[in-house]
């Protein structure tokens, strides 16, 4: 029994190790991904794709689990035997890689200048001098509805702050739709989807972003207390027991049509499209002021980069320019409709929603989530807080002045901005 | 032969007992390796640091910044405080209602005993995730069940989302954490008191010592240091505690630290979540402080406790 179990060993690594001879003169170039989600859009569309413009580099994608990706990854790079190309979180996890040598510097990349320096942000060093990732795909934030309700009770999508509440009063009035679909069980809602998404309008997106990171601004400034003070206004057009209400409850409500408007990020769209039965719309955060400037938070999601310690530089590097290009970019963005390409060259996507929120792109200005660069990188970490006090101001346990108030002391304990 | 010179032969006789050494091997080993050295390990990881890419020794360093740094004390007080009304409420409803149960259980005249004990005892063997899911899904006030169970008797007005209400949740989820767990006391009770002797309760009866009075009497003392195991395996457990409260309120244990225990904490800051990078140093310190306090409360009860409690031999 034992040695047939070893000759059946013995010859199977012999199969696996003559294949690996039989290809010895393509390339092979791994792909270390969390995105298992993505694997046959990488095999059947994107990688046949680019095999066909470059014979002889073959190309793997190889994912792991979301949650354990960091940690296998990091433990592959150190033993040395990760993938060739490496899927980057945003910010400081890629940035740490890079400072620890495990990722290459591309900043001379043919291909990255198709990106602008928004989209680069999040995986450049903190002087923006070096660039480590190629950018992939963003999300980006806003407000989805549902039209049938909407024409059911003759609305008009909202563009300024008092529309929004007007649209609110009317849907509650009515009484068949509760009228926005969101909790503060899951916390992050409460962040991601309230002060992120409607944050932007009030500190006017990267300008406040980079004055809270060079500390001309404070988060107990109006400009970043008055979002907190819209999330207060939100309370009352919530579900009954919004409170215990999860993302998965808040995503049900709406698909099942039972919510009229959803708070959202773009990766919604695929998921909504195949579970919602009604027609949906998008609208932007509303403005204060007719006719103000719109700020959207367009955030940087996920990009690649190159394994320092890969053994085929040079056909990475072009697998890299690939992604950068805007061939890359139409597959991606179309085979996965809410993840939208950072490319400057403007792509043609299929899905409605998605051309609408996209829209957005050209008549607003982009930011990223204002938390994620640098601000969250001590104790206490002022992203987690975020979650923990936007849902606090929602059910009321603290003001927005409290609020903006407890995350300023925190940041002020650890962060000193340079000068 | 005289006795003396046997027993002296005997002596140089018996073989060096290998199996004795080998028996142990495996259990000592097993235990060594992964119990005794990653214990040394958390206390020696939690007195460095790591600075520029390396590890320094810091000494106390990092339990100073936990208690002295109100980022994180502000943090830990909150954790202790709440495992402290975790375990005391398990303390004042498992362990009694698992003695009730028990009593209920051993009375001779109950007809369906083994379906009760085994029904009674199915949510100890379940998972974490599922109950932590199951309850989440029960008092959910959109699908749940209970807001409707609760307006059939029209209580509806009582209802209110418990989990994600700070002045509830946590005494929601001790109670939850009670519904799974009670079997426990409950078993440990019951055959405590199945091993109580016929004689004695016959002798008490003899007494005139029947009913309510003969349980709390003869039976309750009888059962001491049975309640007494169960006081410290409730302790360790829930100073112990995470699962429950990560798959119902997340890591962040949630609405605003409410639910945070030292398990949680301990979780977010020795991985890290979301945003917040993992500090194996800090959770290391934080994990030497949970043992401690641990070992403190089973010292306690090891010697102040166990030694006053009277033994009774049949």
């Amino acid at each position: 029994m034992k040695t047939k179990l070893l000759t059946a060993l013995l010859l199977g690594t012999s199969i696996l190790g003559t294949t690996g001879m039989a290809l010895a003169e393509d390339v092979t170039l791994n792909i270390e991904s969390w995105r298992g989600d993505d694997l046959t859009i990488w095999k059947d569309k994107l990688i046949p794709a680019f095999e066909a413009k470059n014979p002889g580099i073959k190309v793997v994608f190889a994912p792991s689990a979301p949650t354990e990706y960091d940690a296998a990854l990091g433990a592959k790079l150190a033993a040395g035997s990760a993938g060739d190309l490496i899927t980057c979180r945003p910010f400081d996890k890629s940035l740490e890689l890079f400072k620890k040598g495990n990722l290459a510097d591309i900043s001379s990349l043919p291909g990255m200048d198709n990106f602008s320096p928004v989209a680069k942000a999040a995986w450049q060093t903190d002087d923006g001098k070096s660039s480590f990732c190629v950018p992939m795909a963003s999300v980006i934030h806003g407000f989805i509805y549902n039209k049938d309700a909407f024409d059911k009770l003759g609305l008009k999508v909202p563009t300024t702050n008092e529309e929004f509440y007007a649209v609110l009063d009317k849907i509650k009035a009515d009484g068949t739709y509760i009228p926005m679909a969101m909790g503060t069980k899951d916390l992050w809602e409460a962040a991601t989807m309230g002060y992120q998404n409607i944050g932007p309008n009030y500190w006017k997106g990267e300008e406040g972003r980079a004055a809270l990171i060079k500390g001309e601004q404070k988060l107990t400034d109006p400009q970043w207390v008055e979002p907190y003070k819209e999330l207060a206004k939100w309370k009352p057009y919530l579900g009954d027991g919004f409170e215990a209400q999860t993302y998965p409850d808040s995503q049900n409500l709406f698909t099942l049509g039972r919510a009229a408007i959803y708070p959202a990020g773009s990766w919604e769209i695929g998921l909504f499209n195949t579970q919602a039965q009604f027609k949906m719309g998008a609208f932007p955060p509303p403005v204060q002021k007719a006719g103000d400037t719109c700020y959207i938070s367009d955030h940087t999601d996920i990009g690649m980069g190159l394994n320092a310690a890969s053994k085929h530089p040079e056909e990475a590097k072009k697998f890299l320019s690939w992604v950068a290009s805007p061939d890359f970019a139409t597959i991606y963005a179309n085979a996965l409709p809410g993840f939208f390409s950072l490319n400057s060259t403007p792509v043609k996507m299929e899905d409605p929603l998605a051309q609408e929120f996209v829209s957005w792109r050209g008549k607003c200005k982009s930011t990223i989530r204002s938390t994620y660069q640098i601000l969250s990188r001590g104790t206490p970490n002022l992203e987690n807080e975020t979650w923990v006090e936007s849902a606090n101001v929602i059910n009321g346990t603290d003001t927005p002045e409290a609020a903006a108030k407890k995350l300023q002391d925190g940041l002020d304990s650890w962060y000193k901005p340079a000068k | 032969m005289d006795t003396e010179t046997m027993a002296a032969e005997t002596r140089a006789k018996r073989p060096i007992r290998w199996h004795v050494g080998v028996f142990l091997a495996p259990a000592v080993l097993v235990y060594t390796a992964f119990m005794i050295l990653p214990l040394f390990g958390t206390l020696q990881l939690s007195l460095f640091r790591n600075i520029e890419q390396s590890q320094v020794f810091v000494g106390l360093g990092n339990f100073r910044t936990l208690f002295g740094d109100p980022n994180w004390s502000v943090n830990f007080w909150n954790a202790l405080r709440n495992n402290v009304w975790f375990f005391i409420i398990h303390m004042l409803v498992q362990n009694p209602i698992g003695i009730l149960l028990a009593a209920l259980l051993s009375s001779p005249r109950l007809r369906f005993t083994a379906f009760y004990r085994t029904a009674i005892f199915v949510p100890t063997i379940l998972s974490f995730v599922i109950v932590g899911f199951a309850w989440k899904l029960i008092l959910s006030p959109i699908w749940g069940v209970a807001p409707h169970l609760m307006d059939f008797v029209g209580l509806k007005s009582f209802f209110t989302p418990w989990l994600g209400k700070e002045q509830y949740a946590l005494t929601a989820l001790s109670l939850v954490s009670v519904w799974q767990f009670v079997g426990i006391p409950m078993m440990l009770i019951y055959a405590a008191l199945l091993s109580i002797p016929d004689e004695v309760i016959e002798a008490a009866e003899c007494d005139g010592v029947t009913g309510m009075a003969q349980f709390w009497k003869i039976k309750l003392p009888l059962i001491l240091p049975s309640i007494g195991i169960i006081s410290i395996l409730t302790f360790v457990g829930n100073f112990n505690a995470f699962d429950l409260i990560y798959t119902a309120q997340g890591a962040l244990a949630g609405p605003n630290y409410s639910t945070d225990i030292l398990g949680t904490f301990l979780y977010r800051a020795f991985f890290g979540f979301q945003l917040q990078v993992g500090d194996p140093n800090m959770g290391a310190a934080i994990a030497t402080i949970m043992f401690l306090i641990i070992l403190a409360g089973v010292c306690v009860y090891l010697f102040l406790v166990q030694t006053r409690l009277r033994r009774y031999q049949f």
